[in-house]
């Protein structure tokens, strides 16, 4: 608790301090500020970029800043790809880049020239369900579903990852080829964090699909 | 995020001349950390070149009978490599205990090794850190330093490094070659490339900001048992509070190399030639000078354990 006391001590001495501060010295800042060039948060940046995104042709003409999960969201409105943290650390924003599964959320759409890029959207639709998508209907795996079609996308590349040999943290013979255990499947869909904590029901849909070999 | 030019390279050439465009010009590659600490205005590029597309993406091997590894080489598809996994089989480990598979699938072997600090206070831009704005002081030194390192640092920064690759690279005297904006290639080992923090903790590592690392090269492989073994507060997709990169030979001797505990991977000659002696000498030596927190201190003790682990899984 001594650690919460300083901090907030400092932190108090400190906003007073920058009160006082910038009470006495405001006349100081504004004779600056006008002598200052203007404020290069409003500059605004655009690039082009062509990509395919499940399966049609895109070209965007974007502000460098855009990330993949916003070009895909904001701008081509497939928002079926959900921003969780937006840095990496919960998966929400899975999508496949050519079969590939990554983070879009840390990602420039500007890096993604030529590349082919497949959302939830592109998995199967309402009517014509991807057998993952079928599969976590039947086991129920979510509840919320805010962390869903990032599970989903990221479950259709780690059966593709298992199946292309590669290895994981949990495999025990690295020369071995990996088999599809519910420990593999745990360490591989660590990435995807679900805080309605579906993750057994998960884990059953995926192992369904996979043939059930778990 | 602040504005910002973007320039794709399509060979290592544009992208050393385009690095010139700005002092504040950066590369991107995976972008798993640039652009995370962007967004957080923790870095502050002005212009961006886009290297992914460089063709430095192939794993060949050399004439002395190692590999050279392609910088732009994601974390997956060197872990997944059949000679990495055979011949230097500690680096797929490091690898595949490190981040997820979507993280993995996008980071790269040069980015890999330049990952900055995950110091609370670092990523917290209302905290104090030298790292971040030199002279604002040191959050850390007084507050959560549970994670930080506990040898190497500075009065001025206690941040660890968080790579898990760049401890098997160490400990496979791997060497990283580099080109700049003038053409001039250089190499240089993993202990060359890190420096410590000193008073100057925003300086982590020997290379020029117009400098490109184009690949690593592995020596011939030395045999031996390779392991590596991390702790860290949940099974999967967290960094290291301490990790273990090892090899070692039949007759109990060969090298070490920890990460979690200081700014770079840390390995000393001296300690490995202390392996046959026991994990405490070796650790002992390492954590020579060492000035832990009162909250990081545990990372000695954990140090030695995880030590006398790695060595009887080497026998066993
Ligand atoms: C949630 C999360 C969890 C993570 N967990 C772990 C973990 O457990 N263990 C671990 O080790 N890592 C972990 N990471 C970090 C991850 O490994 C790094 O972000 C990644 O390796 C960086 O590579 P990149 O290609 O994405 O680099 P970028 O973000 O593109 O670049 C990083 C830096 O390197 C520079 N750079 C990149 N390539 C070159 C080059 N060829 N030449 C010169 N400069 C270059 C860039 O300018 C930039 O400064 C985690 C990351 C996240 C987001
Ligand atoms: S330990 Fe280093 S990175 Fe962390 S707050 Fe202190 S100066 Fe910053
Ligand atoms: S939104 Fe991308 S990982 Fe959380
Ligand atoms: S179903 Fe709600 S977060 Fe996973």
């Amino acid at each position: 608790m001594r650690f919460f006391k300083n901090i907030n001590q400092s932190r108090r001495t400190f906003l007073l301090t920058s009160a006082t501060a910038s009470a006495l010295f405001s006349f100081v800042k504004i004779a600056k500020a006008t002598s200052m060039k203007a404020p290069k948060t409003h500059v605004m940046n655009t690039s082009e970029v062509a990509m395919t995104v499940n399966g049609q042709k895109q070209n965007l003409t974007l502000d460098t800043r855009t990330t993949l999960l916003d070009a895909l969201r904001e701008h081509l409105h497939l928002t079926g790809t959900k921003k969780g943290c937006d840095h990496g650390q919960c998966g929400a924003c899975t999508v496949l880049v050519n079969g590939r599964r990554v983070n879009s959320c840390l990602s420039l759409a500007l890096q993604h020239q030529g590349d082919e890029i497949q959302t939830i959207e592109g998995l199967g639709t309402p009517d014509n369900m991807h057998p993952m998508q079928t599969a976590f209907v039947k086991h129920d795996g979510y509840q919320c579903g805010y962390c869903t079609p990032g599970q989903i996308c990221s479950a259709v590349a780690t059966l593709k990852e298992i199946d292309e040999g590669i290895p994981s943290h949990v495999t025990p013979d690295l020369n071995g080829k990996p088999q599809l255990t519910n420990m593999e499947l745990r360490e591989r869909m660590s990435g995807n964090i679900c805080r309605c904590g579906a993750y057994s029901n998960i884990a059953e849909a995926i192992t369904e699909v996979a043939g059930g070999k778990s | 995020m602040r504005p910002f030019t973007f320039a794709r390279a399509n060979n290592t050439d544009e992208a050393v001349q385009s690095i010139q465009t700005s002092k504040r010009a950066k590369f991107i590659a995976g972008a798993t950390n640039l652009l995370d600490l962007m967004k957080l205005e923790i870095e502050k590029p002005d212009h961006l070149v886009d290297i992914s597309h460089l063709p430095l993406k192939t794993i060949e091997d050399t004439e002395e009978g190692g590999l050279r590894i392609g910088a732009l080489v994601t974390n997956t598809d060197l872990a997944a490599h059949p000679r990495i996994r055979r011949d230097y089989e500690v680096l797929s480990r490091a690898l595949l205990a490190g981040a997820s598979g979507q993280l993995r699938n996008k980071a790269t072997t040069g980015g890999n090794f330049l990952q900055r600090t995950r110091c609370p206070y670092f990523y917290d831009t209302n905290q104090a850190c030298n790292k971040r704005d030199p002279g604002s002081g040191c959050g850390a030194l007084q507050g959560f330093s549970r994670n930080l390192a506990v040898v190497g640092v500075s009065k001025s920064c206690i941040a660890q490094h968080p790579s898990d690759m760049a401890v098997a690279m160490r400990v496979l005297d791997a060497k990283l070659e580099t080109i700049d904006s003038e053409g001039k290639r250089r190499v240089m080992g993993v202990e060359e490339l890190y420096t410590l923090p000193g008073d100057t903790p925003h300086i982590e590592t020997i290379l020029k900001p117009n400098e490109l690392i184009t690949s690593v090269l592995l020596p011939k492989p030395v045999g031996g048992k390779h392991i590596y073994q991390k702790v860290r507060d949940r099974a999967s997709y967290a960094f290291a509070l301490i990790s273990i990169a090892a090899i070692i030979q039949p007759d109990g001797t060969g090298r070490i190399a920890m990460g979690g505990i200081a700014p770079q991977p840390w390995r000393k000659n001296e300690a490995d030639a202390l392996l046959t002696k026991g994990a405490k000498a070796v650790v002992d030596k390492l954590m020579e000078n060492a000035q832990p927190t009162e909250q990081n201190k545990f990372k000695i003790n954990l140090a030695e354990r995880t030590l006398e682990a790695v060595i009887r899984e080497s026998r066993g």
